[in-house]
C-alpha cells in the first residue's frame, strides 16, 4: 500500500514519503502549509487512491473534543421518559456517535480527516491525546470501551492559527507543504487542465509568480487561486497578447479578482501600476 | 542505531525525544527508505521534526552528520563545477565587491587557493579564519562575513551533488524565540475569568431538577448561558526607538493577547505615556486619543498592561515639556500615576532583563510610579504579572 499521488493530485516526493510513513506506522499525520496548497484535498485523494472510505470531521471554534467521540442526548431521553416511549429503556438510543467512534467502528480501514484543528480551543488537541494514541476510548453511559477494529489513517490539517501542544505533536508525524516551485506548479496545472495551451500556462505562471513576489501583499495567491484564475482565462478565451503585455508593474493582470482576494491587495497593485505609469510618462 | 544522528539533530536544537527515534527505527524496519539518502532524509524529517520552523535546523544537522560519511572526492566534485561556481559567484557580487576581489589576485587565483586548502583540510570545520567551513571569516565557506569569500554549498542544479538538505529552503521559517505564542497564551490563561453572559443555550442540570420537582414531576427544562471568558484588558505598547530590538517579542505577545481576550483595547505610546495615545501607528499624528477620555470611558475593572522598556532620559517622565516629540503641558509621570489611580489592576511588562533594571534611572522612576508592579517580559515574569492582575 503506497501513495504516490493520483491523477488529480500531484504529490511531491517528500509528501509521498510522509503519507507512506503514516500508512506504515499508523500514526496521525499533521499537515501544515499556506492556505490553498491542497491540505484538505490530500486526505480526499489519499482515501481515493487507497480505496478507503473517508470520514471528515470539520473543526470549528466551538467544537469540543468529546463531540468527536460521542454525545449523550439527555434532554430527549428525559422527555421520552415522560411520554412513556419504549426507547427510553435503552440508553444506547440516546448516544449519538461522533466521527472518531464511526472511524473506530468501521470493519475496514478508513481515512479520518480532522480538518483545521487549530480553529478549536487550545485544549482541544490535549483532550484527544489518549484517543489518538491508543485508538480507544471509554463511553461512561454504556460502560463499554470503544477500540478501533482497524487503526484508521488519520490526517490532521492546521493553518497555524494556534500552536499545537508538544505532547500532541509527539504522537503525530508532521509535514509542511511548501509552496510548489515552478516545475511542480506546471505539473499541477497539467493535471487540472490537460488541454490548456502551453504558451498560456507559461505566461500565466510568469505573471503569477511575479504577483507573488510583490512585497506587502496581505494574502499571496496560492495554488487553488491559480487554478481558478486559469479556468477564468480559458473560458474567456483572452487573446494571448494580453497576458504577454501584462507586466505587473505596468498594469494589473486581467481578471485579477480570482488571484487577489483582498481589497487592500488590489489597491496596492493598482497603486504600484499607477506609480510605474507616472514614472514612464516623465 | 542512528543514535549519533539523533544526538546531532538534538544538539542542533530540534526538540525530538526517544519516542521519535523509536518511530524512525520502526519505519526503517518496515523498509520505508532503503539505501536511498533522499528517501531517508524525507522519512527522518517527517518523523523527527514537528514544526516547520525547525526544518532548517534539521537540514543543518543532517548535513553535518552525513558530510562525514560521503567521500571527500564527492564533495570535491560537488563544489568545483568551475563554470557553475564562477557564475553563481559573479551573480552574488555587486560591481564594488567584484573590484575587491581583484585585491586577492582575481577569481582564478581565488579558486586555485580554494582547491589547495580543500586538499589540506581533512575534516569539517566551523568558525576560525582559515579553513573551509561555516560561520568563519575565511574567504571560503558558508555564512561567513568575508566579502571576498566563496560561498560553498547552497544553490546548484546537479542533483547528485547538491542535496536537498543543503538547499536549506526553510531558512526563513526558523525563529528561535524563547517564549512562543503558545507559552504566552498558557501564561495568559491565568487571567481568564469565566462569566455567564450571552443567549441561553446550555442545559442547567440543577435548575432543571429543581423546577421539575416543583412542577410535580412534569419536565421543566432550564437553560443558562455558556461560560465565556470575561476579562477586560487595556494594553499600552511602547513603539519605536529603544523598543525596536523587542519588536518580535512584542508581536508574539500581541498575537497571543488578541486571540485570548474578547474585550481587548490597545493603544501605542512612545517612550512615556503623555496626555494622548494612538491606535494606529500609521496615523499617529491625525488620530489620537486623550488619556482622560480613556479613563472616563473604561471602568476601573479593566486590567491595564503597559509594555515598554521604560528606558529614556529621566526628564521625559518628570518634567513638563519633557517629551521628545511635542510640548507636553503635564509631565508624563503624572499621566501614568493617574492611570494607576483609576484602574485597580496594573502591570508593567518590561522586555529588559530584570538584572539590568537598577542601572537605568528612568526605569526606577517608572517602577516607583506603578508601585513596583513591573515584571520582566519572560515566561516567569509574565506569570507573576498575570497573578498580580488577577488578584
Amino acid at each position: 500500500m503506497k501513495f504516490t499521488g493520483t491523477k488529480n493530485y500531484v504529490s511531491t516526493e517528500d509528501l509521498s514519503m510522509a503519507v507512506n510513513a503514516t500508512i506504515a506506522l499508523e500514526r496521525p499525520l499533521i499537515i501544515k502549509g499556506e492556505p490553498g496548497t491542497g491540505k484538505t484535498l490530500l486526505a480526499i485523494e489519499v482515501a481515493a487512491s487507497l480505496g478507503m472510505e473517508l470520514i471528515e470531521w470539520h473543526v470549528k471554534s466551538t467544537t469540543k473534543a468529546s463531540q468527536g467521540l460521542y454525545e449523550y442526548d439527555a434532554v430527549t431521553r428525559l422527555r421520552d421518559s415522560q411520554l412513556g416511549d419504549e426507547r427510553v429503556k435503552d440508553i444506547k438510543n440516546y448516544i449519538k456517535k461522533g466521527k472518531l467512534w464511526e472511524a473506530f467502528e468501521s470493519d475496514k480501514q478508513v481515512v479520518l480527516l480532522i480538518d483545521e484543528i487549530d480553529k478549536a480551543d487550545i485544549e482541544f488537541p490535549n483532550d484527544l491525546l489518549q484517543e489518538l494514541d491508543r485508538m480507544e476510548f471509554y463511553c461512561y453511559e454504556t460502560g463499554e470501551t470503544i477500540k478501533a477494529k482497524k487503526r484508521p489513517l488519520i490526517i490532521i490539517t492546521s493553518n497555524n492559527e494556534k500552536e499545537l501542544p508538544d505532547a500532541f505533536l509527539r504522537r503525530c508525524f508532521f509535514h509542511y507543504i511548501q509552496f510548489p516551485d515552478r516545475p511542480t506548479m506546471e505539473g499541477i496545472v497539467k493535471v487540472h487542465y490537460p488541454k490548456i495551451k502551453k504558451a498560456l500556462v507559461k505566461d500565466a505562471l510568469d505573471l503569477f509568480f511575479d504577483v507573488r513576489k510583490i512585497p506587502g501583499l496581505k494574502k499571496k495567491p496560492s495554488t487553488s487561486e491559480l487554478i481558478d484564475w486559469l479556468k477564468l482565462l480559458m473560458s474567456d478565451e483572452l487573446p494571448d497578447e494580453i497576458l504577454k503585455n501584462a507586466d505587473t508593474s505596468k498594469a494589473i493582470p486581467p481578471l485579477y479578482g480570482a488571484l487577489l482576494k483582498n481589497e487592500q491587495d488590489v489597491q496596492l497593485l493598482e497603486r504600484l501600476a499607477f506609480m510605474s505609469r507616472r514614472e514612464q510618462a516623465k | 542505531m542512528l543514535i549519533n544522528l539523533f544526538h546531532t539533530v538534538r544538539s542542533a536544537g530540534v526538540p525530538c525525544t526517544l519516542r521519535e527515534l523509536l518511530d524512525l527505527l520502526g519505519a526503517l524496519e518496515k523498509n520505508l527508505a532503503f539505501a536511498d539518502m533522499e528517501d531517508f532524509y524525507f522519512l527522518s524529517r517527517t518523523i523527527l521534526v514537528k514544526d516547520e520552523k525547525n526544518y532548517d535546523k534539521f537540514d543543518r544537522a543532517f548535513e553535518i552528520y552525513f558530510k562525514g560519511i560521503e567521500t571527500l572526492e564527492d564533495i570535491f566534485e560537488a563544489l568545483i563545477p568551475e563554470d557553475w561556481l564562477r557564475k553563481a559567484f559573479e551573480k552574488e557580487l555587486d560591481p564594488e565587491e567584484l573590484k575587491k576581489i581583484q585585491s586577492l589576485g582575481g577569481l582564478e587565483k581565488l579558486l586555485e587557493e580554494f582547491k589547495k586548502r580543500l586538499e589540506e583540510q581533512k575534516e569539517r570545520h566551523e568558525g576560525g579564519n582559515k579553513w573551509i567551513g561555516t560561520n568563519g571569516t575565511s574567504p571560503f565557506g558558508n555564512n561567513g562575513n568575508n566579502p571576498e569569500g566563496v560561498r560553498v554549498g547552497g544553490e546548484g542544479g546537479n542533483k547528485k551533488a547538491v542535496k536537498v538538505w543543503e538547499q536549506r529552503q526553510f531558512q526563513n521559517l526558523d525563529d528561535s524565540v524563547e517564549i512562543g505564542t503558545r507559552n504566552i497564551k498558557v501564561a495568559l490563561r491565568r487571567l481568564r475569568k469565566f462569566a455567564r453572559q450571552s443567549a441561553d443555550y446550555e442545559l442547567d442540570m440543577d435548575g432543571t431538577i429543581k423546577s421539575t420537582a416543583r412542577n410535580a414531576g412534569i419536565l421543566d427544562i432550564n437553560m443558562i448561558p455558556e461560560r465565556t471568558n470575561h476579562v477586560k484588558v487595556l494594553i499600552f505598547f511602547d513603539v519605536g526607538g529603544s523598543m525596536d530590538p523587542y519588536i518580535k517579542l512584542c508581536e508574539e505577545l500581541f498575537s497571543a493577547l488578541k486571540t485570548e481576550f474578547k474585550h481587548l483595547k490597545y493603544f501605542y505610546f512612545h517612550n512615556c505615556v503623555y496626555e494622548s495615545v494612538w491606535e494606529d501607528n500609521r496615523r499617529r499624528t491625525q488620530e489620537r486619543f486623550l488619556v482622560q477620555d480613556i479613563i472616563n470611558k473604561y471602568s476601573a475593572d479593566y486590567k491595564v498592561i503597559f509594555v515598554g522598556d521604560a528606558t529614556m532620559a529621566p526628564y521625559e517622565i518628570t518634567n513638563a515639556g519633557g517629551s521628545i516629540e511635542h510640548w507636553n503641558e503635564e509631565p508624563g509621570g503624572a499621566t501614568i500615576r493617574r492611570l494607576c489611580d483609576h484602574f485597580d489592576r496594573v502591570a508593567w511588562l518590561n522586555p529588559v532583563p530584570d538584572d539590568h533594571w537598577d542601572y537605568t534611572s528612568s526605569l526606577c522612576i517608572i517602577r516607583e510610579l506603578v508601585d513596583n508592579r513591573m515584571f520582566p517580559l519572560t515566561l516567569k515574569g509574565l506569570e507573576e504579572g498575570m497573578a498580580e492582575l488577577s488578584k
